[in-house]
């Protein structure tokens, strides 16, 4: 079986005097080193079916199965020692905390998860700050990084205890072009490479154009047919 | 922990100003905690200990709590014959057999009795007559159980072994009769028997009624004086630890059924008080600490709401609510701990500030009086354990509203 990820008919409906379904009956598979990017309008449910998927909300009904093992029913501790060991995520904003350095930043999963030794795990955090180009930055703390850096920092943190899954939600959404293909580049090259299996919301078609597959979400609820509509643009202005 | 612990210190030097001001609530709750309380604890030491030295620690009187069953009561149990208060009419009052009694309660170890004989004798001098109480000792064992030898202004108490015909008296009966050492005294006894003694000694404690109306004089001559031959009616005892008092007098009494009256029995009043005085010292530090808990509170709830991205991070991550909630406990425990230590630091320091004040208590004698101060390691032991539990308890509140925290409610509130 090579699916990683398997969502089976989710549905995350908000409860109040006029209940809110969030995401709909959603069900899909995602496979090992695969990157899939889900699309949609805002307020489609993309970032809610991607916290089911991450395991950091739980569903109303349906279940989330994580290479064949199946989540529904773990308390919150046991959720959080599966995202701990096996998922990393990457946010719109990098949630970095701010009075730690970068290296600082990406040995905190580690050290909570206490696998690797104290040394071991800083020559792995410096290792894949390196990798991402972020090496004489280690010492620098968030505020002292451009945005395109801070992310990656985020990236490298996610990779800290070298996860199955990227979870990134919008992670070019703030972020200048050229930061955006870096971090696009990245994790394209995190599947390739690595094996390891992205999902990444987005509504940036130039990021979704990366990756191997792209699902459209609308109300909740996959829809095959959805494509990002093109920007209009407009007319360039007629030379006086 | 330690990732927890790291996490905490960042969160409170972020913020120096706040965690100063939470820091210091504790530091001077704790200070005055232990200035306050090493204060009344030392004024109730040096209380007991006067209560103590001045009185004897036990006190055997020639009577009985109960009288013994007599025939009537056992021939009508329960019926209207009710007796009390039994003596001989033909017997000598006082303590039979006194010796003996006396060897036994020496034999108990630990403990000085000196017994002597009390009665009411009225003094004449120059015209002037004066009803006063005296005491029949013995020098050499009264030095043990009394410290009215540390009170003679003149003369001494062994002068009265040297002369029989001596009185020791008081100050204050010196002042009223314009007396003077080496002067003669009238002592009339109540059944008619009157004799000149000699003023050998003065004494001052200090306390008026004590200084006008007792005196002192070998008990020989006072059990002929009062015509009660080889006779003591009270034993006076001084226990190496005064804190026994209340088991000696218990076992004495037992033994050979005299009222045998503690120290702690006769003052009960006292320690009630002085127990209420604790009560309130008590609390109103305790309400000093919890007002510093408030500061500490404040500061923790702030770093809570101001986290909560990073708490949602965390979470995310796969932090435990445990570990959230460790975190914010955690800086109430540093904040606590450093608190506490500076409060004893800055409490000691007060203590040897008040250690400088002397008083000078209006009257007389103008001795320079240092306040009384109790280094305990209790107080210290105390002092800290309220820190830490006020310091601890003001940061589980918000630490478990911090771990309550939901990443999803915060990460879809941001994006």
């Amino acid at each position: 079986m090579t699916a990683v990820v398997v969502a089976e008919h989710l549905r995350r409906t908000l409860p109040g005097t006029v209940p809110v379904t969030l995401v709909d009956d959603v069900s899909l598979e995602v496979d090992r080193g695969e990157f899939v990017a889900i699309m949609g309008p805002s307020g489609s449910g993309k970032s809610s079916l991607l916290y089911l998927l991450g395991l950091l909300d739980v569903p109303t009904s349906g279940r989330v199965w994580l290479e064949g093992e199946d989540t529904s029913g773990y308390d919150e501790d046991r959720l959080a020692d599966v995202r701990l060991g096996r998922l990393g995520f990457v946010f719109q904003f990098h949630f970095l905390l701010a009075e730690f350095s970068a290296l600082d930043n990406v040995l905190l999963p580690m050290t909570r998860l206490g696998r690797l030794e104290p040394d071991a795990a800083r020559r792995r955090a410096q290792g894949l700050l390196d990798s991402l180009g972020l090496a004489e930055h280690a010492r620098k703390r968030p505020d002292q990084m451009s945005g395109g850096q801070r992310q990656r920092v985020a990236i490298a943190r996610a990779l800290a205890n070298d996860p199955l899954v990227i979870l990134a939600d919008e992670p070019s959404g703030n972020l200048d072009t050229h930061s955006a293909a870096t971090v696009r580049g990245i994790l394209r090259e995190l599947a390739t490479r690595e094996g390891k299996t992205v999902i990444a919301v987005t509504h940036d078609p130039s990021f979704a154009s990366a990756a191997d597959r792209r699902i459209g979400l609308v109300d909740g609820k996959l829809d095959p047919t959805w494509t990002p509509p093109t920007l209009a643009l407009r007319p360039p202005a007629a030379a006086p | 922990m330690e990732l927890a612990l790291r996490i905490a210190l960042t969160h409170l030097l972020a913020r120096k100003r706040q965690t100063l001001v939470s820091l210091s609530g504790i530091v001077l709750g704790t200070a005055f905690f232990l200035a306050v309380s090493s204060l009344m604890r030392g004024s109730e030491i040096d209380f007991i200990h006067r209560l103590i030295d001045n009185s004897p620690n036990i006190t055997i009187s020639d009577e009985y709590r109960g009288a013994s069953l007599q025939p009537a009561e056992m021939r009508w149990p329960g019926g209207a014959v009710h007796v009390r208060g039994i003596k001989p009419e033909t017997e000598v009052r006082g303590i039979r057999g006194y010796q003996q009694k006396l060897q036994f309660i020496e034999s108990l170890g630990g403990l000085r009795v000196a017994p002597v004989l009390t009665g009411s004798v009225v003094l004449t001098f120059a015209g002037r007559i004066e009803g006063v109480t005296l005491t029949g000792i013995i020098p050499s064992t009264m030095h043990d159980v009394s410290t009215i030898d540390e009170k003679m202004v003149a003369g001494s108490l062994d002068a009265l072994a040297a002369n029989p015909n001596g009185i020791v008296v008081g100050q204050g009966l010196i002042d009223k009769f314009k007396l003077a050492m080496g002067r003669n005294l009238t002592v009339a006894t109540p059944d008619g028997q009157v004799r000149a003694m000699k003023i050998v000694g003065i004494f001052r404690t200090g306390i008026a009624a004590y200084d006008e109306t007792q005196t002192y004089a070998l008990l020989k001559r006072v059990q002929t004086l009062l015509d009660r031959p080889n006779r003591v009616n009270r034993f006076v005892i001084k226990l190496d630890d005064p804190y026994r008092a209340r088991d000696v007098a218990t076992l004495i009494e037992r033994r050979i059924g005299y009222k045998s009256v503690s120290w702690i029995e006769a003052s009960e009043d006292i320690m009630s008080l002085l127990l209420v005085r604790n009560i309130i010292m008590y609390s109103v530090v305790t309400a000093i600490l919890v007002v510093a808990a408030f500061g500490i509170y404040n500061t923790i709830s702030t770093i809570v709401m101001e986290k909560t991205r990073d708490i949602a991070i965390l979470k995310s991550m796969g932090f435990h609510t445990r570990d959230i909630r460790n975190i914010f406990v955690s800086e109430g425990v540093i904040v606590g701990a450093c608190g506490s230590l500076g409060g004893i630091l800055l409490g000691l320091g007060l203590m040897s500030v008040l250690d400088q004040v002397t008083i000078r208590p209006p009257g007389i004698s103008g001795e320079a009086v240092h306040l009384p101060l109790y280094r305990g390691i209790s107080q210290f032991a105390i002092a800290f354990s309220f820190a830490m539990v006020s310091a601890v308890a003001a940061a589980f509140l918000p630490a478990r509203k911090g771990g309550r925290v939901h990443p999803v409610a915060i990460l879809r509130g941001a994006a």
